[in-house]
């Protein structure tokens, strides 16, 4: 019995915990907008490609949040420059420019001299993390969440309707880059708890399982909130007695609330939608 | 609503807009609105109407030639919230999370402060402007459970809720049954009559004389700008759309007593022109018969 209580004697347990319960929400709130926004392989793409920042920004001593957004910004950047001076569509070219940048990344980490495991940036390292990377993630993701917060309406309308937040006067443009900023910062947060491959997990699940349960925003952000926060709290926990994988642990459960929720949600869930299907008579759509 | 919208005026002039890879989709454009008028923008696929919606939109800049609202370039227009606009049925995502209620909120943003808090007037404007599509009932359904032209009015109460002057539509009778086709030119009659500017751009042919005063045919620049009765002719409608066009002519000399009653039947497979003896623009007044026009002239 005492077992199951083992974990919460000790600091670094309960700290690994709260950090990743704060990185699951802002991931959580982020991944309602890359969801709505059709941006899940941005995300995937952008998590790889902050790779050669970091490593850069270690050199220099520079904080590796700002050598991710950097790298972040030339994964987009550089898409969207490719995009519309070639005839590849945009999420081949992502797929090049992401993969080849990760390349780098590697390239770059194996010539440099460095006191982090490569493992610990591929797979998170939430249990053996140092006190600075810690603070440096708990700033970086309180910052992304403030401003998600704060402009969660006109990130909602730029998501929903460009055209239309255009000729109210607001700068797309402006919100673009900031939801890119965003993003790039929020990975760095979530580098820490699971790692640059499972990152793109905790930026689209969450919003996934809310985006299938609810069909209204307010409600969606705060079951993309709870279900980040409980997969980050029972990952964290049963890793304990892993012996680490924390990251995939917390992933996992993540996972495994899609199915729940991809079967069992009210209205677009696969039993709903059986239900749905044997009370109505059938019916034929004429044009 | 509020306000009679005092004189805004659109003027387009000499727009030449080139895209990245060099293609120029529209060239020197021209062409001037005043306040209280519906005007159609009419053209085939990848005319440019769409080009010159963003052109109005301040999308795309013009690589030669300005549009003025008012006299100010568009971004100050926008800012002063000054042209609405109804999306095409297709642009929009409607499994997306937001209700009727939510949408029409966001015609207000423009007055809201940076956090976008809904004040009492932007409540009372949004609720009025629901009033009129007569959507209040359908205020907290989410978008996507709503009928096709539900869809279309949310959008338009959206429009009016903005208190935008000109107001640009985008193909607003796809999707759209006859009734809600009628309640529609009705309430874009009255925006007019208040003084604002509507721009449709349509593929309906058929609805054109109906409820438009002035037509605008484009392909890849303007061809004909002008009132309906003299420019929404056989010939320019040729002109834009040359072999695009289905065209029956009908002549029914079989009718006992009758003179020869010629009818031309034009149709870009949307609703149908119907061009009399003498070029005569036939109104639809059995709306629904619009494609069965040549059976029973």
């Amino acid at each position: 019995m005492t077992r199951i209580f083992e974990p919460f004697q000790y600091g670094f347990m309960i700290e690994a915990l709260l950090v990743a319960a704060l990185i699951g929400a802002v991931c959580a709130v982020l991944s309602c907008y890359l969801v709505l926004e059709g941006w899940s392989l941005m995300g995937d793409a952008i998590s790889h490609a902050v790779l050669p920042g970091i490593v850069l920004a270690y050199i220099v001593g520079a904080p590796l949040a700002l050598g991710a957004f950097l790298s972040g910004l030339v994964c987009a950047g550089s898409t969207g420059w490719i995009k519309t001076h070639s005839r590849v569509k945009e999420d081949t070219v992502m797929g090049i420019v992401f993969t080849g940048l990760f390349a780098l990344g590697l390239v770059m980490f194996s010539r440099v001299q460095t006191d982090v495991h490569l493992n610990h940036i591929l797979f998170g390292s939430l249990l053996g993390i140092e006190r600075s990377d810690m603070i440096q993630a708990t700033v970086t993701a309180s910052i992304a969440l403030c401003v998600m917060l704060a402009l969660r309406k006109d990130l909602l309308l730029y998501c929903f309707d460009q055209n239309h937040a255009k000729v109210v006067g607001m700068n797309t443009t402006f919100l673009h880059y900031l939801l890119l900023s965003v993003l790039s910062a929020t990975i760095v947060a979530a580098l820490q708890a699971v790692g640059i491959i499972l990152t793109v997990a905790m930026l689209i699940t969450p919003g996934c399982i809310a985006y299938l349960i609810s069909d209204r925003f307010d409600r969606m952000l705060l079951i993309a909130v709870i279900s980040a926060v409980f997969s980050a709290l029972v990952g964290t926990y049963v890793s304990y007695f892993l012996d680490g994988a924390t990251g995939s642990c917390i992933v996992l459960t993540q996972a495994l609330l899609f199915v729940l929720a991809m079967v069992l949600a009210p209205k677009h869930g696969l039993l709903a939608a059986r239900r749905i299907a044997r009370a109505s008579p059938v019916t034929v759509d004429l044009p | 609503m509020d306000h009679i919208a005092q004189g805004i005026d659109l003027v387009v002039q000499d727009v030449t807009v080139a895209y990245n890879n060099g293609h120029v989709a529209l060239h020197d454009a021209s062409f001037s609105l005043n306040p209280g008028t519906i005007c159609a923008l009419v053209g085939v696929n990848g005319s440019g109407k769409s080009t010159l919606f963003k052109a109005i939109m301040g999308f795309v800049r013009p690589v030669r030639g300005t549009v003025r609202i008012a006299g100010d370039p568009v971004k100050a227009a926008h800012k002063k919230n000054w042209v609405a606009y109804v999306p095409q049925s297709e642009d929009v995502d409607w499994s997306f999370p937001v209700s009727v209620w939510d949408v029409v909120l966001m015609g207000r943003y423009g007055y809201m402060n940076f956090l976008r808090i809904p004040g009492a007037q932007d409540k009372r404007l949004a609720m009025e402007s629901l009033e009129r599509v007569k959507m209040t009932e359908f205020k907290d359904r989410q978008i996507g459970e709503l009928s096709g032209g539900q869809k279309k009015r949310v959008f338009l109460a959206r429009a009016l809720a903005q208190q935008g002057r000109i107001i640009l539509l985008d193909e607003p009778f796809t999707g759209v049954d006859f009734k809600t086709e009628g309640a529609i030119i009705a309430l874009l009659r009255e925006l007019r009559d208040d003084g604002h500017i509507i721009l449709v751009s349509t593929h309906n042919l058929g609805t054109v004389p109906e409820f438009c005063d002035q037509v605008v045919m484009i392909n890849r620049t303007v061809l004909a700008f002008g009132p309906t009765e003299t420019t929404f002719t056989e010939e320019n409608l040729a002109l834009a759309f040359g072999g695009a066009l289905r065209h029956l002519r009908l002549d029914h000399t079989d009718v006992p007593g009758a003179e020869r009653n010629e009818l031309v039947v034009l149709t870009d497979d949307e609703g149908a022109l119907v061009v009399g003896a003498g070029g005569r623009l036939e109104r639809r007044k059995a709306r629904n018969d619009d494609q069965k026009a040549g059976s029973e002239p």
